[in-house]
Protein backbone atom coordinates (compact mmCIF):
# COMPACT_ATOMS: atom_id res chain seq x y z
CA UNK A 1 0.00 0.00 0.00
CA UNK A 2 1.44 3.53 -0.94
CA UNK A 3 0.80 7.17 0.20
CA UNK A 4 2.73 9.07 2.38
CA UNK A 5 5.86 8.16 4.03
CA UNK A 6 6.86 9.63 7.25
CA UNK A 7 10.38 11.13 7.41
CA UNK A 8 10.12 12.98 10.66
CA UNK A 9 7.00 12.54 12.89
CA UNK A 10 7.54 16.19 14.21
CA UNK A 11 6.65 17.04 17.77
CA UNK A 12 3.14 15.15 18.37
CA UNK A 13 1.39 14.39 14.92
CA UNK A 14 -1.73 12.59 15.31
CA UNK A 15 -4.58 10.74 12.86
CA UNK A 16 -7.34 12.09 13.67
CA UNK A 17 -10.94 12.42 12.34
CA UNK A 18 -14.49 14.05 13.91
CA UNK A 19 -13.96 10.88 17.00
CA UNK A 20 -16.14 8.45 18.29
CA UNK A 21 -19.64 8.70 18.38
CA UNK A 22 -21.84 6.91 20.44
CA UNK A 23 -19.56 4.51 22.63
CA UNK A 24 -19.37 6.79 25.96
CA UNK A 25 -21.54 4.09 27.65
CA UNK A 26 -18.45 2.18 27.46
CA UNK A 27 -16.44 4.59 29.07
CA UNK A 28 -14.62 5.55 25.55
CA UNK A 29 -14.00 9.00 24.97
CA UNK A 30 -14.60 11.33 21.81
CA UNK A 31 -11.35 11.82 20.37
CA UNK A 32 -11.26 13.53 16.94
CA UNK A 33 -9.57 16.09 15.88
CA UNK A 34 -9.17 19.46 18.81
CA UNK A 35 -9.96 21.86 16.10
CA UNK A 36 -12.76 20.98 14.14
CA UNK A 37 -13.17 24.22 12.40
CA UNK A 38 -9.83 23.55 10.74
CA UNK A 39 -10.00 19.97 9.85
CA UNK A 40 -13.35 20.98 8.07
CA UNK A 41 -11.88 22.93 6.12
CA UNK A 42 -8.91 21.31 5.18
CA UNK A 43 -11.47 17.79 4.18
CA UNK A 44 -13.87 20.74 2.35
CA UNK A 45 -11.02 21.49 0.21
CA UNK A 46 -10.01 18.11 -0.71
CA UNK A 47 -13.92 17.52 -1.58
CA UNK A 48 -13.45 14.90 1.30
CA UNK A 49 -16.37 13.51 3.30
CA UNK A 50 -16.67 15.70 6.58
CA UNK A 51 -15.60 12.64 8.53
CA UNK A 52 -12.53 11.69 6.35
CA UNK A 53 -9.01 10.95 8.61
CA UNK A 54 -6.56 13.57 8.54
CA UNK A 55 -3.05 14.39 10.43
CA UNK A 56 -3.01 16.71 13.55
CA UNK A 57 0.26 18.24 13.56
CA UNK A 58 1.24 19.35 16.66
CA UNK A 59 3.31 22.97 16.63
CA UNK A 60 5.10 21.34 13.53
CA UNK A 61 8.32 19.52 12.85
CA UNK A 62 6.74 16.92 10.33
CA UNK A 63 8.45 15.43 7.30
CA UNK A 64 6.56 13.33 4.69
CA UNK A 65 7.44 11.93 1.66
CA UNK A 66 4.71 11.32 -0.61
CA UNK A 67 4.91 8.23 -3.35
CA UNK A 68 1.64 8.67 -4.97
CA UNK A 69 -0.08 11.35 -7.37
CA UNK A 70 -2.64 13.17 -5.26
CA UNK A 71 -3.85 16.77 -4.04
CA UNK A 72 -3.05 17.84 0.09
CA UNK A 73 -5.18 20.75 2.06
CA UNK A 74 -3.21 22.45 4.93
CA UNK A 75 -5.30 24.51 7.71
CA UNK A 76 -5.08 25.20 11.27
CA UNK A 77 -1.86 27.51 12.72
CA UNK A 78 0.51 29.51 10.98
CA UNK A 79 3.08 27.40 9.94
CA UNK A 80 5.76 27.94 7.72
CA UNK A 81 5.41 25.01 4.62
CA UNK A 82 7.92 23.79 2.42
CA UNK A 83 7.21 21.34 -1.02
CA UNK A 84 10.54 20.13 -2.05
CA UNK A 85 12.24 23.84 -2.56
CA UNK A 86 9.52 25.86 -2.64
CA UNK A 87 7.76 27.95 0.21
CA UNK A 88 3.93 27.09 -0.05
CA UNK A 89 0.71 28.62 1.38
CA UNK A 90 -2.11 27.22 4.33
CA UNK A 91 -5.39 27.20 4.18
CA UNK A 92 -5.38 25.97 -0.09
CA UNK A 93 -5.15 22.72 -1.98
CA UNK A 94 -1.81 21.55 -3.41
CA UNK A 95 -0.87 19.05 -6.40
CA UNK A 96 1.40 16.60 -4.82
CA UNK A 97 3.33 13.95 -7.11
CA UNK A 98 5.68 11.11 -6.25
CA UNK A 99 9.16 11.78 -4.43
CA UNK A 100 7.80 15.35 -3.58
CA UNK A 101 9.01 16.18 0.21
CA UNK A 102 6.68 18.18 2.65
CA UNK A 103 8.02 19.82 5.45
CA UNK A 104 6.51 21.48 8.23
CA UNK A 105 8.38 24.71 10.17
CA UNK A 106 6.78 25.26 13.74
CA UNK A 107 3.95 27.65 14.20
CA UNK A 108 4.21 31.01 14.60
CA UNK A 109 1.22 31.66 15.74
CA UNK A 110 -2.18 28.45 17.05
CA UNK A 111 -0.50 25.62 17.39
CA UNK A 112 -2.36 22.78 15.73
CA UNK A 113 -2.41 22.43 11.75
CA UNK A 114 -4.35 20.04 9.92
CA UNK A 115 -3.20 18.23 6.77
CA UNK A 116 -5.98 16.61 4.67
CA UNK A 117 -5.41 14.04 1.32
CA UNK A 118 -7.71 13.72 -1.65
CA UNK A 119 -9.99 10.97 -0.31
CA UNK A 120 -8.75 10.77 3.20
CA UNK A 121 -5.72 8.94 4.97
CA UNK A 122 -6.79 5.27 5.41
CA UNK A 123 -5.85 3.32 8.91
CA UNK A 124 -8.06 0.66 10.61
CA UNK A 125 -11.55 2.03 12.26
CA UNK A 126 -11.67 1.13 16.07
CA UNK A 127 -15.75 2.11 16.87
CA UNK A 128 -16.14 3.64 13.62
CA UNK A 129 -13.14 6.35 13.83
CA UNK A 130 -9.55 6.42 13.32
CA UNK A 131 -8.21 8.37 15.93
CA UNK A 132 -5.82 8.89 18.11
CA UNK A 133 -6.59 8.91 21.73
CA UNK A 134 -2.86 7.78 23.03
CA UNK A 135 -4.84 7.52 26.94
CA UNK A 136 -6.95 4.88 26.13
CA UNK A 137 -4.55 3.20 23.56
CA UNK A 138 -7.22 3.16 20.84
CA UNK A 139 -6.73 4.60 17.54
CA UNK A 140 -4.30 5.64 14.96
CA UNK A 141 -2.27 3.26 12.56
CA UNK A 142 -1.79 1.08 15.22
CA UNK A 143 -4.67 0.78 16.30
CA UNK A 144 -2.75 1.26 19.59
CA UNK A 145 -3.03 4.92 19.99
CA UNK A 146 0.71 5.50 19.14
CA UNK A 147 1.38 9.11 17.39
CA UNK A 148 2.83 8.53 13.92
CA UNK A 149 6.22 7.39 13.90
CA UNK A 150 9.32 7.69 11.72
CA UNK A 151 8.71 4.89 8.57
CA UNK A 152 4.88 5.00 9.40
CA UNK A 153 3.55 4.76 6.02
CA UNK A 154 0.23 6.56 5.62
CA UNK A 155 -2.10 4.67 3.18
CA UNK A 156 -4.30 6.66 0.58
CA UNK A 157 -5.47 6.43 -3.10
CA UNK A 158 -3.70 8.78 -5.73
CA UNK A 159 -6.34 11.48 -6.79
CA UNK A 160 -6.27 13.17 -10.40
CA UNK A 161 -7.82 16.25 -8.50
CA UNK A 162 -5.46 18.83 -9.89
CA UNK A 163 -7.89 22.15 -9.67
CA UNK A 164 -6.44 24.62 -7.11
CA UNK A 165 -9.39 25.50 -4.26
CA UNK A 166 -8.42 27.70 -1.51
CA UNK A 167 -10.69 29.30 1.95
CA UNK A 168 -11.52 32.72 1.52
CA UNK A 169 -9.58 34.97 3.64
CA UNK A 170 -12.02 36.06 5.84
CA UNK A 171 -12.38 32.26 7.38
CA UNK A 172 -8.47 32.07 8.11
CA UNK A 173 -8.18 31.71 11.72
CA UNK A 174 -8.68 34.95 13.69
CA UNK A 175 -6.12 33.81 16.32
CA UNK A 176 -6.47 35.55 19.81
CA UNK A 177 -3.39 37.75 20.17
CA UNK A 178 -4.46 39.28 23.70
CA UNK A 179 -6.89 37.89 26.36
CA UNK A 180 -9.37 35.58 24.97
CA UNK A 181 -12.78 35.54 25.74
CA UNK A 182 -14.08 31.78 25.79
CA UNK A 183 -18.04 31.67 25.70
CA UNK A 184 -19.44 29.38 27.96
CA UNK A 185 -23.24 27.59 28.65
CA UNK A 186 -24.28 27.65 31.96
CA UNK A 187 -25.16 24.49 33.20
CA UNK A 188 -24.45 21.59 35.34
CA UNK A 189 -23.84 22.76 39.14
CA UNK A 190 -23.96 26.32 38.55
CA UNK A 191 -26.81 27.04 40.76
CA UNK A 192 -24.69 25.61 43.76
CA UNK A 193 -21.95 28.18 43.32
CA UNK A 194 -21.93 31.17 45.42
CA UNK A 195 -22.77 34.43 43.82
CA UNK A 196 -19.03 35.64 45.19
CA UNK A 197 -17.45 32.63 43.19
CA UNK A 198 -19.60 32.65 40.36
CA UNK A 199 -18.51 36.50 40.07
CA UNK A 200 -14.51 35.49 40.64
CA UNK A 201 -14.52 32.78 38.26
CA UNK A 202 -16.29 35.22 35.28
CA UNK A 203 -14.15 38.13 36.57
CA UNK A 204 -10.35 36.11 36.56
CA UNK A 205 -7.97 36.29 33.82
CA UNK A 206 -6.65 32.65 33.55
CA UNK A 207 -3.71 31.60 32.01
CA UNK A 208 -2.90 27.92 30.17
CA UNK A 209 -1.13 25.55 32.60
CA UNK A 210 1.88 23.95 31.20
CA UNK A 211 0.64 20.86 32.06
CA UNK A 212 -2.46 21.21 29.54
CA UNK A 213 -3.41 18.61 26.55
CA UNK A 214 -6.00 17.46 24.56
CA UNK A 215 -7.58 15.81 27.71
CA UNK A 216 -8.06 18.85 29.63
CA UNK A 217 -6.48 21.97 29.92
CA UNK A 218 -5.54 23.15 33.97
CA UNK A 219 -5.91 26.79 34.48
CA UNK A 220 -3.98 28.90 36.78
CA UNK A 221 -5.40 32.29 38.57
CA UNK A 222 -5.98 33.19 42.39
CA UNK A 223 -7.87 29.67 43.65
CA UNK A 224 -11.46 30.23 44.19
CA UNK A 225 -12.62 29.42 47.61
CA UNK A 226 -14.46 25.92 47.70
CA UNK A 227 -16.18 23.87 50.29
CA UNK A 228 -15.72 20.67 49.82
CA UNK A 229 -18.91 18.96 48.57
CA UNK A 230 -19.36 14.80 48.02
CA UNK A 231 -20.50 14.17 44.53
CA UNK A 232 -21.52 11.09 42.37
CA UNK A 233 -19.45 10.69 39.23
CA UNK A 234 -21.49 12.28 36.78
CA UNK A 235 -21.17 12.37 32.45
CA UNK A 236 -18.96 14.83 31.10
CA UNK A 237 -19.87 16.56 28.51
CA UNK A 238 -17.34 18.12 25.83
CA UNK A 239 -15.67 21.15 26.96
CA UNK A 240 -17.35 21.08 30.56
CA UNK A 241 -15.33 22.99 32.95
CA UNK A 242 -15.04 21.64 36.44
CA UNK A 243 -13.78 23.12 40.03
CA UNK A 244 -11.48 20.87 41.76
CA UNK A 245 -11.26 21.18 45.71
CA UNK A 246 -7.93 23.19 44.89
CA UNK A 247 -10.29 25.84 43.11
CA UNK A 248 -8.51 26.27 39.67
CA UNK A 249 -10.51 25.10 37.21
CA UNK A 250 -10.40 22.70 34.21
CA UNK A 251 -11.59 22.47 30.50
CA UNK A 252 -12.24 18.77 29.78
CA UNK A 253 -11.74 18.47 26.06
CA UNK A 254 -11.91 15.70 23.38
CA UNK A 255 -9.87 12.95 25.06
CA UNK A 256 -11.99 13.53 28.50
CA UNK A 257 -12.45 11.21 30.83
CA UNK A 258 -16.96 10.26 30.48
CA UNK A 259 -17.32 10.07 33.80
CA UNK A 260 -15.90 12.28 36.93
CA UNK A 261 -17.11 13.94 40.14
CA UNK A 262 -16.01 17.71 40.41
CA UNK A 263 -18.64 20.59 40.38
CA UNK A 264 -18.87 22.10 37.09
CA UNK A 265 -20.13 25.38 36.47
CA UNK A 266 -20.78 25.00 32.73
CA UNK A 267 -19.52 23.48 29.17
CA UNK A 268 -17.12 25.48 26.54
CA UNK A 269 -19.16 26.42 23.29
CA UNK A 270 -17.87 23.82 20.63
CA UNK A 271 -17.25 27.20 18.18
CA UNK A 272 -14.24 28.58 21.29
CA UNK A 273 -13.25 24.84 21.69
CA UNK A 274 -11.77 25.11 18.10
CA UNK A 275 -10.03 28.22 19.16
CA UNK A 276 -8.70 26.85 22.62
CA UNK A 277 -6.86 24.13 20.32
CA UNK A 278 -4.84 26.71 18.67
CA UNK A 279 -3.83 28.27 22.07
CA UNK A 280 -0.73 26.74 23.65
CA UNK A 281 0.04 27.00 27.53
CA UNK A 282 0.98 30.78 28.86
CA UNK A 283 -1.68 32.10 26.82
CA UNK A 284 -4.49 33.94 28.86
CA UNK A 285 -8.64 33.47 28.60
CA UNK A 286 -11.35 34.50 30.28
CA UNK A 287 -14.71 33.02 30.26
CA UNK A 288 -17.94 34.90 29.34
CA UNK A 289 -21.56 33.48 30.20
CA UNK A 290 -23.41 32.11 27.36
CA UNK A 291 -27.23 30.90 27.80
CA UNK A 292 -28.27 27.73 25.80
CA UNK A 293 -30.26 29.71 23.17
CA UNK A 294 -27.45 31.98 21.80
CA UNK A 295 -25.52 29.02 21.48
CA UNK A 296 -28.40 26.50 19.86
CA UNK A 297 -29.40 29.68 17.46
CA UNK A 298 -25.67 29.93 16.54
CA UNK A 299 -25.28 26.32 15.93
CA UNK A 300 -28.59 26.62 14.05
CA UNK A 301 -27.40 29.87 12.02
CA UNK A 302 -23.98 28.47 11.04
CA UNK A 303 -24.99 24.74 10.22
CA UNK A 304 -24.43 24.07 6.34
CA UNK B 1 -34.62 22.65 50.60
CA UNK B 2 -36.44 20.19 48.55
CA UNK B 3 -35.77 18.85 45.04
CA UNK B 4 -38.01 17.36 42.63
CA UNK B 5 -37.31 14.33 40.75
CA UNK B 6 -36.60 13.84 37.80
CA UNK B 7 -34.57 17.04 37.72
CA UNK B 8 -33.59 17.94 34.42
CA UNK B 9 -30.49 20.02 34.28
CA UNK B 10 -28.47 21.86 31.02
CA UNK B 11 -24.92 20.08 30.30
CA UNK B 12 -23.68 22.18 27.62
CA UNK B 13 -24.89 23.35 23.92
CA UNK B 14 -26.13 19.74 22.59
CA UNK B 15 -26.41 17.71 25.98
CA UNK B 16 -28.51 17.65 29.06
CA UNK B 17 -28.58 15.77 32.23
CA UNK B 18 -30.96 14.12 34.49
CA UNK B 19 -30.90 13.12 37.85
CA UNK B 20 -33.33 10.52 39.27
CA UNK B 21 -32.80 10.67 42.87
CA UNK B 22 -30.71 11.46 46.21
CA UNK B 23 -28.84 8.48 45.91
CA UNK B 24 -28.66 5.52 43.98
CA UNK B 25 -30.46 2.92 44.71
CA UNK B 26 -32.22 -0.17 42.25
CA UNK B 27 -35.29 1.28 41.98
CA UNK B 28 -33.10 4.62 40.11
CA UNK B 29 -30.84 2.02 38.42
CA UNK B 30 -34.40 0.32 36.74
CA UNK B 31 -35.59 3.78 35.88
CA UNK B 32 -31.88 4.81 34.51
CA UNK B 33 -31.87 1.53 32.36
CA UNK B 34 -35.64 1.91 31.47
CA UNK B 35 -34.86 5.77 30.10
CA UNK B 36 -31.31 4.74 27.87
CA UNK B 37 -33.81 1.67 26.11
CA UNK B 38 -36.58 4.47 25.57
CA UNK B 39 -34.69 7.79 24.47
CA UNK B 40 -32.99 5.27 21.74
CA UNK B 41 -36.40 4.13 20.34
CA UNK B 42 -38.08 7.40 20.79
CA UNK B 43 -35.18 9.86 19.48
CA UNK B 44 -33.46 7.51 16.89
CA UNK B 45 -30.53 9.14 15.10
CA UNK B 46 -31.57 12.43 16.74
CA UNK B 47 -29.99 11.02 20.01
CA UNK B 48 -25.93 10.89 19.98
CA UNK B 49 -24.63 9.61 22.95
CA UNK B 50 -25.58 8.39 26.46
CA UNK B 51 -23.73 8.65 29.79
CA UNK B 52 -25.55 6.32 32.45
CA UNK B 53 -23.97 7.13 36.10
CA UNK B 54 -24.92 6.22 39.77
CA UNK B 55 -28.16 8.68 39.64
CA UNK B 56 -27.86 10.39 36.51
CA UNK B 57 -27.98 9.68 32.70
CA UNK B 58 -25.98 12.34 30.02
CA UNK B 59 -28.20 12.75 27.04
CA UNK B 60 -26.09 14.27 23.80
CA UNK B 61 -28.46 14.95 21.31
CA UNK B 62 -28.35 16.96 17.78
CA UNK B 63 -29.24 20.42 18.51
CA UNK B 64 -29.69 20.69 14.85
CA UNK B 65 -32.82 18.69 15.27
CA UNK B 66 -34.07 19.34 18.55
CA UNK B 67 -33.86 22.43 20.54
CA UNK B 68 -32.90 21.93 24.82
CA UNK B 69 -36.89 22.82 25.41
CA UNK B 70 -38.03 20.08 23.10
CA UNK B 71 -35.82 17.57 24.49
CA UNK B 72 -36.29 18.35 27.87
CA UNK B 73 -40.13 17.52 26.98
CA UNK B 74 -38.78 14.02 25.35
CA UNK B 75 -37.36 13.28 28.65
CA UNK B 76 -39.96 13.85 31.04
CA UNK B 77 -42.49 12.34 28.76
CA UNK B 78 -40.40 9.20 28.68
CA UNK B 79 -39.89 9.29 32.17
CA UNK B 80 -43.25 9.66 32.76
CA UNK B 81 -44.70 6.15 31.35
CA UNK B 82 -41.89 4.53 33.53
CA UNK B 83 -43.74 2.15 36.00
CA UNK B 84 -41.77 0.16 38.68
CA UNK B 85 -41.37 -3.62 38.21
CA UNK B 86 -41.01 -3.40 34.72
CA UNK B 87 -39.54 -6.87 34.35
CA UNK B 88 -38.28 -6.31 30.43
CA UNK B 89 -35.62 -3.83 31.52
CA UNK B 90 -34.02 -6.37 34.59
CA UNK B 91 -30.73 -6.24 34.00
CA UNK B 92 -28.86 -9.33 33.83
CA UNK B 93 -26.58 -11.14 36.65
CA UNK B 94 -23.26 -11.51 35.38
CA UNK B 95 -20.62 -13.92 37.36
CA UNK B 96 -17.11 -13.37 36.70
CA UNK B 97 -14.46 -15.67 38.01
CA UNK B 98 -11.64 -14.05 40.76
CA UNK B 99 -8.55 -15.35 42.08
CA UNK B 100 -8.97 -14.41 45.79
CA UNK B 101 -5.23 -14.40 47.57
CA UNK B 102 -1.83 -12.49 48.90
CA UNK B 103 -0.33 -13.20 45.93
CA UNK B 104 -3.32 -11.94 43.90
CA UNK B 105 -4.34 -9.33 46.12
CA UNK B 106 -1.51 -7.11 47.67
CA UNK B 107 -4.10 -5.34 49.69
CA UNK B 108 -5.81 -7.81 51.45
CA UNK B 109 -3.44 -7.50 54.37
CA UNK B 110 -4.50 -4.10 54.91
CA UNK B 111 -8.24 -4.78 54.89
CA UNK B 112 -7.50 -7.47 57.67
CA UNK B 113 -5.67 -5.07 59.40
CA UNK B 114 -8.81 -2.22 58.83
CA UNK B 115 -11.30 -4.58 59.18
CA UNK B 116 -10.28 -7.08 62.21
CA UNK B 117 -11.62 -9.90 59.93
CA UNK B 118 -9.42 -12.70 58.51
CA UNK B 119 -8.43 -13.21 55.21
CA UNK B 120 -10.99 -15.59 54.17
CA UNK B 121 -13.85 -13.51 55.79
CA UNK B 122 -13.28 -10.45 53.74
CA UNK B 123 -13.00 -13.10 51.01
CA UNK B 124 -16.27 -14.29 51.67
CA UNK B 125 -18.07 -11.41 52.19
CA UNK B 126 -16.47 -9.45 49.18
CA UNK B 127 -18.08 -12.38 47.24
CA UNK B 128 -21.16 -12.69 48.50
CA UNK B 129 -22.48 -9.39 48.00
CA UNK B 130 -24.42 -8.65 44.51
CA UNK B 131 -22.87 -5.76 42.97
CA UNK B 132 -25.14 -3.18 40.50
CA UNK B 133 -23.09 -1.97 37.71
CA UNK B 134 -23.60 1.63 38.34
CA UNK B 135 -21.54 3.15 35.91
CA UNK B 136 -18.47 2.69 32.88
CA UNK B 137 -16.10 5.19 32.91
CA UNK B 138 -12.46 6.41 33.57
CA UNK B 139 -10.90 3.93 31.22
CA UNK B 140 -12.68 1.76 28.17
CA UNK B 141 -14.74 -1.66 30.44
CA UNK B 142 -13.81 0.03 33.55
CA UNK B 143 -16.94 -0.62 35.79
CA UNK B 144 -18.03 1.26 39.04
CA UNK B 145 -19.58 -1.45 40.87
CA UNK B 146 -21.55 -0.85 44.27
CA UNK B 147 -22.39 -1.00 47.12
CA UNK B 148 -19.31 -3.06 49.20
CA UNK B 149 -20.22 -4.69 52.46
CA UNK B 150 -19.79 -2.00 54.89
CA UNK B 151 -17.46 -4.79 56.79
CA UNK B 152 -15.02 -4.52 54.49
CA UNK B 153 -15.27 -0.82 52.81
CA UNK B 154 -11.59 0.63 52.56
CA UNK B 155 -10.29 3.90 52.06
CA UNK B 156 -8.09 4.51 48.99
CA UNK B 157 -4.34 4.17 49.63
CA UNK B 158 -2.65 7.28 50.07
CA UNK B 159 -0.07 7.43 47.15
CA UNK B 160 -1.74 5.30 43.93
CA UNK B 161 0.38 2.53 42.45
CA UNK B 162 1.71 3.37 39.09
CA UNK B 163 0.66 0.17 37.21
CA UNK B 164 -2.60 -1.99 38.64
CA UNK B 165 -2.49 -5.35 36.71
CA UNK B 166 -4.83 -5.60 34.39
CA UNK B 167 -7.56 -7.74 35.85
CA UNK B 168 -7.28 -6.75 39.57
CA UNK B 169 -10.38 -6.63 41.59
CA UNK B 170 -10.12 -3.46 43.47
CA UNK B 171 -12.08 -1.97 46.48
CA UNK B 172 -12.26 1.50 47.24
CA UNK B 173 -14.53 2.96 50.09
CA UNK B 174 -17.99 0.85 49.33
CA UNK B 175 -17.50 0.65 45.59
CA UNK B 176 -15.72 -2.31 44.03
CA UNK B 177 -13.90 -3.09 40.26
CA UNK B 178 -12.36 -4.53 37.90
CA UNK B 179 -9.16 -3.17 36.19
CA UNK B 180 -9.79 -4.33 32.35
CA UNK B 181 -6.26 -3.06 31.79
CA UNK B 182 -3.37 -2.18 33.23
CA UNK B 183 -3.16 1.51 34.60
CA UNK B 184 -2.43 3.66 37.56
CA UNK B 185 -4.87 3.52 40.54
CA UNK B 186 -5.41 3.63 44.22
CA UNK B 187 -8.11 0.92 45.32
CA UNK B 188 -6.87 -1.86 46.72
CA UNK B 189 -6.49 -4.76 45.13
CA UNK B 190 -8.03 -7.98 46.36
CA UNK B 191 -7.47 -10.48 43.69
CA UNK B 192 -7.27 -10.96 39.73
CA UNK B 193 -9.98 -11.89 37.35
CA UNK B 194 -8.73 -14.31 34.25
CA UNK B 195 -10.81 -12.55 31.78
CA UNK B 196 -10.19 -10.37 29.19
CA UNK B 197 -12.66 -7.42 30.16
CA UNK B 198 -12.61 -4.93 27.45
CA UNK B 199 -12.27 -5.99 23.70
CA UNK B 200 -11.93 -3.42 21.30
CA UNK B 201 -12.26 -5.83 18.14
CA UNK B 202 -15.07 -8.18 19.34
CA UNK B 203 -19.06 -7.71 20.27
CA UNK B 204 -19.88 -7.72 23.38
CA UNK B 205 -17.06 -5.10 23.95
CA UNK B 206 -17.79 -5.66 27.84
CA UNK B 207 -19.01 -8.83 29.70
CA UNK B 208 -21.35 -6.44 31.44
CA UNK B 209 -23.27 -3.01 30.99
CA UNK B 210 -25.19 -0.29 33.21
CA UNK B 211 -27.84 -1.93 35.06
CA UNK B 212 -26.79 -5.53 35.17
CA UNK B 213 -26.17 -7.30 38.15
CA UNK B 214 -22.85 -8.66 39.15
CA UNK B 215 -21.58 -11.70 41.01
CA UNK B 216 -17.79 -12.49 41.91
CA UNK B 217 -16.94 -16.44 42.29
CA UNK B 218 -13.74 -17.46 44.20
CA UNK B 219 -11.47 -19.49 41.96
CA UNK B 220 -8.15 -21.43 42.94
CA UNK B 221 -4.78 -20.79 41.48
CA UNK B 222 -4.83 -23.42 38.98
CA UNK B 223 -8.38 -22.46 37.71
CA UNK B 224 -7.00 -19.09 37.60
CA UNK B 225 -4.26 -20.20 35.10
CA UNK B 226 -6.31 -22.86 33.24
CA UNK B 227 -8.92 -19.15 32.55
CA UNK B 228 -6.29 -17.93 30.98
CA UNK B 229 -5.00 -16.20 33.70
CA UNK B 230 -1.25 -14.70 33.88
CA UNK B 231 1.20 -15.86 36.62
CA UNK B 232 3.40 -12.93 35.73
CA UNK B 233 1.45 -11.11 38.35
CA UNK B 234 1.54 -13.98 40.53
CA UNK B 235 4.15 -13.14 43.54
CA UNK B 236 4.11 -17.07 44.31
CA UNK B 237 3.81 -16.06 47.57
CA UNK B 238 0.38 -17.94 48.56
CA UNK B 239 -2.50 -17.43 50.74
Amino acid sequence: MKGFKVINPGMHSLLQDKGRVGYHHLGITSGGAFDQYSIGWANRLCLNSENAGCIEILVGGLILEAQVTTQIAITGADVPIRINDSSVENWCTHNIQPGDKIAFGYATAGCRVYLAVAGGIQAPLIFNSLSTVVRECLGGLSKLGMPLEKGDILTCQSSSHSTQRSVPTKYHYQFDTDIAEIRMVIGYQYEQFSQQQISQFFSTDYTISPNSDRMGYRLEGPAIDTTPCEMLSEGISLGAVQLPADGMPIILLCDRQTIGGYPKLGSVFSQDIARLAQMMPGKKLRFKPFSIDQAQRILQESAP
Amino acid sequence: MSIEYPKVVIASENSTIVYFSERPCSQTSDQIAYTVHALKVRLGGDLIDLIPSYHSLLIIYNPLRLGYQKIEQEIRDTIGQWAPNNQSQQGRIVELPVYYSSESGPDLQRIVDHSGLTIDQVISIHQQTEYTVYAMGFAPGFAYLGEVDKRIAMPRLDTPRHNVPQGSVAIADRQTAIYPSQSPGGWNLVGLCPLSLFNAEKQPHSPMQVGDKLRFKSIDRDEFIQLGGSDKHLTGEKS
